[in-house]
């Protein structure tokens, strides 16, 4: 018999999975979402008056307010929330869980990672299209032409944001590491972004530290995406903000099963 | 007939070390189709580092290990597409139902559609599963979920199904339903098993035994034969201050001519006349002696007389309520 190694059956397994197990865990939804909601709110709501626009950096979208600036920003950390919720399970689940079932079984090393990173872009999505409900609230225009350039910003976004997730995830011992790595390397990162206020031109430091950062690429195919007019050109940014995402997602991906591959030649 | 036929298992001069510790030293042996054996061990004996290179999880430093005929290194696939594991800590999702545990462990060796659900109502008849197919995991007993966890292992058919201590935290009563059920396997489905423990009674229960100590084999044999090899029952006498255990076995044997040692301050004698010889020994040292006891030998006995050590100094048996250590391999 030929030696099997299973990836769609086993991966769309682990997407269900996550869903199922999401949507049984209430607080998750609420701890998601919530704590964006209440960011947006109250940083939105603060700086709001001391706020200036560069303009440029926010194209036709921008409405002057910050409310409105913040509110792409706030989409990438409802995703990156999202995305770390759903990956942190692995650390547990992996030695004491579920998990171990699949590092008995004979899996492609890419079923395990095309699972997760499914499953948690699922949820990511689905939290941010909730979210978006809002937007309207923020000024932001939302309809078909909206959606239809957000979308696939929004699903390689959360890809990517899965990819950062497991990433960390998998090669970790506890939850702990796991979170001193949030602290110091995935919020920077998001800070860094423009997600929370714009990243200066030029050739400063904090110039580098965005144009540099792969998540600053995703907050600006967000961002741009609300700019969609119904005519046929992109939006400024969009274009080179999807494809600079989606390739980073591709090189999470890859790691990623590098990584599981690695493991599974065992210790 | 090839060996492949007859053994599920073949295991030969397997060998791991962690550092300078060595958890594998040398064991080989090996289990027959459709047999329920057992590897007995104090914990840190080397029982878990074999079950993790059986299962394809840990690679030994040398010597090999055959399942079903494929070697646990070089064939990982083809071992793993035959063998069911049961982990010491659970590998259900307490989130999901039992139908939806073993929809996605199926999954996970490509079973979909009609031929997972009648694999499903197979697998939770044999187990006595089938009214609690809908209930969530995490509200289910222990003993419940431990039989829901063979169960998905037994939707692939196993050749060899592999368990890691699979009564702890299990209560009396739910180790006899597992061990009736890992029977039923064996005796229905022609199921090999190999389970590891720390616990004496199990053990007993198997058709064969593998005692394990400190990384080697100190023992294989049913549990009858290893404790006919003892050669008779075991006496157990308690020394008085003044003269002390060591003094007691000294007194003993060069009085007797048999030999006595001297087993976590008790004085342990091995013989086929044990009472004869027990009556003998409290006329003679009435001082001495301070307690006695006779006991038909176990396999706790087994152990003492081939390592010369109590079976709890390596590891005091862990707390079955407490939460599963985690371990590092």
């Amino acid at each position: 018999m030929k030696p099997t190694r299973l990836l769609w059956t086993p991966a769309l397994a682990f997407w269900w999975r996550d869903v199922i197990r999401f949507l049984r865990q209430r607080n998750r939804i609420i701890g998601a979402l919530a704590t964006p909601l209440v960011f947006w709110l109250l940083v939105g709501s603060g700086f709001g008056p001391s706020f200036r626009n560069p303009g440029a950096l926010t194209s036709a979208a921008a409405t002057g307010s910050y409310l409105a600036y913040f509110f792409p920003g706030t989409l990438v950390l409802i995703m990156l929330f999202t995305a770390i919720f759903s990956t942190i399970s692995v650390i547990e689940d992996r030695r004491e869980g579920f998990l171990q079932g699949a590092l008995v079984a004979p899996l492609s090393p890419a079923a395990i990672p095309l699972g997760k990173f499914l499953g948690g872009t699922t949820l990511a999505v689905l939290q941010a299209a909730l979210f978006c409900v809002l937007a309207p609230l923020a000024g932001l225009p939302i309809g078909w032409h909206q959606a239809a350039l957000l979308l696939p910003a929004l699903v390689f976004v959360g890809f990517a944001m899965t990819g950062m997730g497991f990433l960390v995830a998998w090669p970790m011992d506890s939850t702990q590491g796991f979170h001193a790595i949030m602290n110091i390397f995935l919020m920077p990162l998001w800070m860094m972004s423009g997600a929370l206020f714009p990243m200066p031109a030029g050739t400063g430091w904090l110039y580098w530290a965005g144009a540099l950062n792969p998540v600053s690429y995703g907050v600006t195919a967000i961002r741009s995406s609300f700019a969609a007019t119904s005519g046929t050109a992109l939006p400024t940014g969009y274009l080179t903000g999807l494809v600079v995402t989606a390739l980073f997602a591709a090189v999470m991906f890859v790691i990623s099963v590098s990584l599981v591959a690695k493991r599974s030649k065992r210790n | 007939m090839s060996e492949s036929k007859t053994h599920a298992i073949v295991i030969s001069d397997l060998v791991k070390s962690f550092g300078e510790r060595r958890a594998l030293d040398g064991i080989s042996l090996e289990v027959h189709r459709g047999e329920l054996f057992c590897l007995l061990g104090p914990n840190g004996g080397g029982k878990s580092t074999l079950f993790r290179i059986l299962a394809t999880l840990s690679l030994p430093d040398s010597g090999t290990a055959k399942i079903a005929g494929h070697d646990v290194i070089s064939a990982a696939a083809e071992v793993r597409a035959r063998l069911g594991v049961v982990f010491q800590s659970p590998s259900l999702d307490g989130k999901l139902t039992i139908l939806e545990n073993l929809r996605c462990g199926g999954a996970l060796y490509g079973l979909t559609g009609t031929e997972l659900e009648s694999r499903i109502i197979e697998a939770t008849k044999a187990l006595n599963l089938t009214d609690r197919l809908n209930d969530i995991v995490e509200t289910l007993s222990g003993g419940l979920q431990r039989r829901a966890e063979i169960a998905k292992c037994l939707l692939i058919r196993p050749e060899v199904l592999l368990l890691d201590e699979p009564s702890t935290g299990l209560d009396p009563g739910a180790r006899l339903d597992l061990w009736a059920s890992l029977e039923k396997l064996r005796s229905e489905h022609g199921v090999t098993a190999l389970c590891t423990t720390h616990l004496m009674e199990e053990a007993a229960r198997a058709d064969r035994v593998g005692i394990v100590s400190s990384g080697k084999l100190v023992a294989l044999g049913t549990p009858d034969e290893l404790t006919a090899a003892i050669g008779g029952d075991v006496i157990s006498l308690g020394a008085s201050k003044e003269t002390g255990a060591d003094q007691l076995a000294k007194l003993i044997t060069s009085k007797t001519g048999i030999p006595a040692t001297v087993v976590e301050g008790e004085v342990r004698i091995e013989h086929v006349e044990a009472y004869a010889l027990a009556a003998r020994l409290a006329g003679e040292f009435p001082k001495e002696i301070t307690s006695l006891r006779i006991a038909r030998p176990t396999l706790e006995d087994v152990f003492i007389a081939r390592t010369g050590r109590l079976f709890a100094d390596q590891d005091l048996e862990p707390d079955m309520n407490a939460p599963v250590k985690k371990k590092k391999h």
